[in-house]
């Protein structure tokens, strides 16, 4: 049973790695702003869809 | 694409004939833009929402202050050889375009490294390198696109901000812990007395405690923190019990595993510190684009340009301004001191300081005060005193603006724990001598477990719950509040005492009435024709008001300063202006502004402005005055006297002539005698009633434009609601105490475990999160109904 010893090891290997990650993003500023980058992610897609479809334009003048 | 509006900010572009690139402007600058945009590849801005731009206003001269280097350290928020990164502040910022182009700077300047706008706060961070744009042209780059950044004084001394994050480290650790202490103590919960269960029991005993060590010397601390100067200062807060409670648990379950007598209560202690946090997070709500805590400097710019002896112009710090300098102010600029004007034409707009939008003429010999803002071209001025001993900055000096209101009164929490936490001291040592003659082994069981189950995390989250959401209910209905306190405070109300200008009486409008014979078809013509010419304000509303008509070409036109206007066209004359200046004698001492006119030099009538009162303003005084005592206290003459007393209720006190600190005595006068004071007021004349007052709410047109220090900020497109947002309050309080209720039979439940000394880890493991959902879901439904009530 010390299988028991080598799995709560990992699991809380595994919790403290994220519990780090929680800790690491908030010193990066994560969580001062949680508006913008709701809309800042929706950007790069209309970016290269409105990119195309203005190189097809250019192309048609 | 609608060919009538501005394809850049959507203004009405059909009287200008400027199309490029087949679209249509309203004027040069916002094709300047457009230009811009699209030569950098940058039209996507266009995209994302229809006409999000603004014009860029001129700005020749203003910024020249970033030129000196003492302000630039200042504002860089870091500073390196060639990586300078500075956070401005962008009004303009509304929609997603704009976070689009700001975010993509670096298209438009090669130095410009990053960019980052934060919408809520409304700001954009540049990362640039100062040795190839130094931040004076970064600052009109963001100008020339129409996203002109505000320096004020304010970002002077706050360059280098922190940000306090302590409450999410807190709440994450509280919830790691919580979860990982749950999941260990699973097994203990079903007491399966399997053999290799027994065999962990300790390991998992002393890493549930390993978890629960940062949480209660860390997350809790605040709690630790807060009851330790109740005590000091003989007040019996929430804290007390809290800690009390949390300290109990954590020694309790120590003891428990260190001489194997059970399994501890870690679960229930990491559990309760979190949702306590939780609360506290839940009711840290604030408006990031609003500042409550404003004061004269959120208003003065950094930096002003001194004329040295020598008659150069150089820019200088505004502390750095001493009595006897020499000041250029430019167009629109602010003055920061009192001084004396020299040369130019002051027209002077002190709507900052007095809320009152008219604009003042002076001639050079006369006094300015600070706060006012030029209008008219450039100004020469002689500085009389420094900034901090300019009349505007004194009032600052008062000390209302040092104490801190929301340490005045005891809140509704605080209020009940009192009792509270006597009640349960007594259960606790009654219960624990009953069992101290019965059975002496359980004193000390029953004695800590009295103290663990009485924990008041119920009690202690029904009030931010409730308020938390009430403060986002009535944001969202554009009355924002700068903390949970101010809701209890204003449940509290009997009094209301209102500004008049520009809180009750709105500040664009206003209407005109013509007394006096009445005017021919040509003389209105003429007048008209004559005012077109005029830039002074009362000339631009009386000529927004006439009907249209042909405009003539007049033969001639003069404009005498502070008297009127002289016209002549054909045969005919026009004067236009104060009432000597038209040969009108017989002048009845009238307090309104008027305008005179008199014809061929025969006197024809005046046309007289009158405030224009925000829409619905007779039925919220009438809804209130049943409640409440209505004060109006103005800083105007008796002008509109006759006005109010038709319009209000007979009970409303008038009163006028209040200077700034009049309306602050007059509010500290009623509060002696038992008064719980609103105020509600707009300009920064307000600002020490807003200070002084219990609640003071400042009224504003435009919630992103300034707003003196207040306790809440109040749309003012909502100030019919007032009634109801008040109402609303009270029914927040009342919510409150029916958690209390709720949680007090949780607490009895709990407390007979306790007593009869059966408490058990588990019990308390299910009592304690139930008890704490359960309000938090009571108190989430029944705000929910304000909401309903309040649409």
């Amino acid at each position: 049973m010390s299988v028991i010893y080598v799995l709560l090891t990992i699991s809380i290997i595994v919790a403290v790695g994220f519990f780090i990650a929680f800790i690491v993003a908030i010193r990066n500023g994560q969580f001062d702003d949680s508006y913008t980058p709701s809309v800042r992610m929706l950007f790069e897609d209309e970016l290269i869809k409105e990119k195309s479809e203005k190189s097809i334009l250019t192309k048609k003048d | 694409m609608d060919k009538h509006t501005c394809f850049h900010c959507g203004l009405d572009a059909s009287t200008q004939d400027i199309i490029y690139d087949e679209k249509s402007f309203c004027c040069q600058g916002c094709k300047t833009v457009y230009q811009i945009f699209s030569e950098n590849d940058l039209t996507c801005y266009y995209d994302l929402q229809t006409a999000p731009g603004a014009t860029p206003k001129d700005i020749e001269g203003k910024y020249n202050f970033l030129e000196n280097a003492k302000i630039i350290e200042q504002l860089l928020e870091f500073n390196d050889d060639s990586t300078q990164i500075v956070s401005l502040y962008i009004p303009h910022i509304h929609c997603s375009s704009c976070i689009w182009i700001l975010e993509n700077l670096n298209k438009l300047h090669p130095s410009i490294s990053a960019s980052t706008v934060n919408f809520g706060k409304k700001t954009v961070r540049v990362t640039f390198n100062a040795e190839t744009l130094s931040l004076k042209n970064l600052v009109t780059l963001l100008s020339s696109i129409g996203y002109e950044p505000f320096i004020s004084l304010d970002d002077y001394s706050v360059g280098k901000k922190h940000i306090d994050r302590s409450l999410i480290y807190k709440l994450g650790i509280a919830g790691f812990a919580f979860g990982n202490v749950m999941f260990l103590s699973f097994p203990e919960y079903f007491e399966v007395g399997e053999f290799w269960l027994e065999q962990f029991k300790p390991l998992f005993r002393w890493l549930m405690f390993a978890f629960s060590v940062p949480v209660i010397f860390y997350s809790a601390q605040d709690y630790f923190i807060s009851a330790y100067k109740g005590l000091r200062s003989k007040i019996l807060n929430i804290d007390i019990p809290i800690a009390l409670g949390a300290a109990v648990l954590f020694i309790r379950s120590t003891v428990e595993i260190m001489f194997d007598l059970g399994s501890g209560f870690f679960d229930s202690l990491t559990g309760l510190i979190f949702f306590l946090l939780l609360g506290k997070f839940f009711q840290q709500k604030t408006y990031a684009f609003l500042s409550f805590e404003r004061d004269y400097k959120s208003y003065f710019p950094i930096g002003i340009t001194k004329i040295t002896s020598e008659g150069n112009e150089e820019s200088i710090q505004v502390y750095d301004i001493e009595k006897g300098d020499r000041l250029l102010i430019r167009n629109e600029e602010l003055i920061p001191v009192d001084c004396i004007l020299i040369k130019g034409n002051a027209r002077i707009d002190y709507s900052f300081v007095t809320g009152e939008s008219k604009t003042i003429s002076k001639q050079s010999g006369d006094k300015l005060f600070a706060g006012g803002k030029q209008l008219n071209g450039t100004i020469e001025v002689d500085v009389l005193k420094s900034v901090e001993q300019s009349y505007l900055t004194q009032l600052w000096s008062n000390d209302v603006f040092k104490k801190d209101k929301s340490l005045a009164f005891t809140n509704i929490t605080n209020q009940i724990s009192k009792r509270f936490t006597i009640y349960i001291l007594t259960i606790a040592f009654v219960s624990t001598t009953f069992w101290l003659i019965v059975d002496s082994s359980k004193a000390i069981n029953v004695f800590t477990s009295v103290l663990i189950i009485a924990c008041p995390c119920a009690l202690a989250l029904a009030a931010p719950f409730t308020f938390g959401n009430v403060l986002r209910i009535l944001g969202k209905k554009k009355f924002y509040l700068k903390n949970a306190g101010v809701i209890e405070q204003l449940a509290k109300i009997n009094t209301i005492i209102f500004d008049k200008t520009g809180t009750i009486t709105a500040n664009k409008e206003t209407t005109i009435h013509y007394e006096g014979i009445s005017l021919s078809q040509d003389e209105e013509v003429l007048l008209k024709s004559t005012l077109r010419g005029s830039n002074h304000p009362l000339s631009r509303s009386l000529y927004s008001l006439l009907d249209e008509h042909n405009i003539l070409t007049l033969d001639k036109y003069e404009e005498y300063l502070g008297k009127g206007i002289e016209a002549q066209y054909k045969h005919d004359s026009i004067k236009i202006g104060s009432a000597p200046f038209v040969g009108f004698t017989s002048e009845t001492a009238t307090l309104n502004t008027s305008v005179h006119i008199s014809s061929n030099n025969t006197y024809k009538g005046k046309f007289t402005f009158y405030n224009a009162y925000r829409k619905g303003l007779s039925q919220l005084f009438n809804k209130l005055k049943q409640d409440y005592d209505l004060v109006i206290l103005s800083g105007d003459n008796e002008g509109e006297k006759d006005n109010l007393t038709k319009l209000l209720p007979t009970k409303t006190k008038l009163l006028f002539n209040q200077k700034p600190e009049d309306k602050l005595e007059y509010i500290k006068y009623h509060q002696s005698e038992g008064a719980k004071v609103l105020m509600i007021g707009d300009g920064l004349n307000d600002a020490g009633a807003l200070a002084q007052s219990d609640v003071g709410i400042a009224i504003s047109e435009n919630v992103n434009v300034f707003s003196p220090a207040c306790d809440a900020i109040l749309d003012a497109s909502k100030f019919n609601e007032l009634y109801h947002y008040i109402k609303a309050s009270k029914s927040a309080i009342k919510i409150v105490k029916w958690s209390f209720m709720l949680s007090f039979l949780y607490n009895c439940v709990g407390l007979y475990f306790a007593v009869t000394g059966q408490l058990e880890p588990v019990i308390a493991a299910i009592l304690m999160p139930l008890s704490s959902i359960s309000i938090v879901a009571f108190t989430t439904v029944a705000t929910n109904t304000i909401d309903r009530k309040l649409d």
